[in-house]
């Protein structure tokens, strides 16, 4: 364990700090019948070999996209998910998962599509809870399917697509790229340690500040940075302004949407839109520009 | 018809044919995943050598192999993930089934094994991280059986 003391949530000067729960908040409400906890994570082997008592898993592939569509599930598929994992619209969702939260953050966006905002994120991840050497189970929890009733499914608030972006260009809005530098410069076509998943051109969206998603976390534990820290990344070296309308974007909107939650929750920017289509779309389309260096 | 592959790895792909449950095959890999072991200190140590690194694996898995009779070899993997826990499960199965078994069957170990033993929600970069550890067992494997006419006239017999 960690023998500096960090601020605490509260003491970390978000926006909106309660979007983001400590475990130790998630280890007193174990047994709390108003909060369901969900495990997210890209090892779909991560969640049986253990996971936190109670927790359901929510598996992005699987669950979160259309199978034939590169889309999101739809309203229908929503309502089946929620239920299946015994959720009301009135009950709190936790979610946490492997890698700092990222793919945590990605189902909480698309949670967000469908505007289920009693969802919160647990601050620091499995990474914290591990480390915590907090109980874990293999014991798949059933609990009483529900009849969820979800509300229509919003893109346009927190969603972009590839007309909207060209436009976001010419105009000159900020973009945010949370790549590897070596991506955005487009020495490499895929992440660090990950294969290339076919993306024709190397380089970034004209315009686009490089700022890698994990930045803001603290990789000891996976927490994440105080407001401070993340407008010292974002305001002074990026140079967006709180009030910009920001469209963030990586391979397929899975590290982008870790920031947009950071800067639409904890720096409270109101206008941040995730570009799931990507680079993995970017970078394949006939007919848009690229800039690399 | 196809090519023998080493028996146990048979034996194994035909359970997994048959299960439906998602978690049923998940509480098989993860048993493997528990039962991986690390290359011996005898053979290597942390931190391991970059050109052991296997390509694309992004759980940071490395291989190494040695002959282990005449047309034979023994697989050894490490990872300094500690949450790398489906290459590890993908490791110990190559090394429980392949290791020790002819190159002539090694080299025909189906290229879509992950997807056979995980499933179809595996994602693409997954996929191709595990992929690209069945490569690095069957390259062993491909290589030896160039240069062995013995092997050669094995594989051509299906045996």
């Amino acid at each position: 364990m960690a023998t500096v003391t960090k601020p605490t949530i509260q003491d970390r000067g978000y926006a909106h700090p309660e979007v983001l729960v400590s475990t130790d908040w998630v280890a007193e409400h174990l047994e709390d019948p108003n909060v369901r906890i969900i495990e997210s994570n890209e090892d779909p082997l991560l969640y049986p070999s253990g996971h936190i008592p109670g927790a359901v898993e929510v598996d992005w592939v699987r669950d979160l996209n259309d199978p034939l569509v590169r889309d999101y599930l739809d309203k229908e598929r929503f309502e089946e998910l929620m239920s299946s994992i015994g959720v009301t619209p009135e009950m709190t969702v936790v979610f946490y998962g492997d890698k700092n939260n990222w793919w945590a953050t990605y189902a909480f966006w698309v949670f967000q599509l469908f505007g289920h905002e009693n969802a919160k994120i647990m601050d620091g991840g499995r990474l914290k809870w591990e480390l915590e050497g907090r109980p874990m189970t293999r014991e798949i929890p059933k609990y009483p399917r529900t009849q969820y009733k979800a509300k229509d499914r919003d893109d346009s608030r927190i969603r972009a697509f590839r007309d909207q972006v060209l436009a976001h260009v010419e105009a000159h809005k900020p973009l945010i790229d949370v790549r590897s530098p070596e991506e955005y410069r487009g020495e490499r076509l895929h992440m660090p340690d990950y294969p290339n998943e076919g993306a024709l051109r190397g380089g970034h969206i004209p315009g686009a500040a490089n700022v890698p998603w994990s930045r803001a976390i603290n990789p000891e534990d996976g927490t994440f940075k105080t407001a401070e820290e993340l407008r010292e990344i974002y305001e002074k070296e990026a140079g967006v302004k709180p009030d910009d309308d920001i469209i963030v974007y990586c391979r397929i909107g899975e590290r982008s949407s870790h920031t947009w939650f950071v800067l639409t929750y904890l720096l409270g920017y109101p206008h941040v839109r995730n570009y799931d289509g990507s680079w993995t779309e970017w970078g394949n389309l006939v007919g848009v520009p690229i800039e690399k260096p | 018809m196809s090519q023998p592959i080493p028996p146990k790895l048979a034996e194994l792909l035909d359970e997994f044919a048959d299960i439906t449950d998602r978690y049923e095959r998940y509480e098989i890999l993860t048993e493997f995943a528990d039962a991986f072991r690390p290359v011996p200190e005898h053979i290597a140590r942390p931190p391991y050598p970059q050109d052991h690194l296997v390509p694309y694996c992004e759980s940071q898995m490395y291989f190494w192999a040695r002959p282990d009779g005449d047309h034979a070899f023994k697989f050894y993997f490490a990872s300094e993930n500690a949450q790398s826990i489906s290459a590890r499960a993908m490791a110990a199965i190559l090394d429980e089934t392949c290791s020790g078994a002819p190159a002539w069957q090694v080299v025909h170990i189906p290229d879509d094994l992950p997807q056979r033993l995980f499933g179809k929600d595996l994602a693409m970069g997954r996929t191709l991280g595990l992929v690209s550890l069945v490569g690095m067992v069957k390259n062993v494997a491909r290589t030896h059986v160039k240069t062995c006419p013995q092997c050669q006239a094995q594989a051509e017999r299906g045996e």
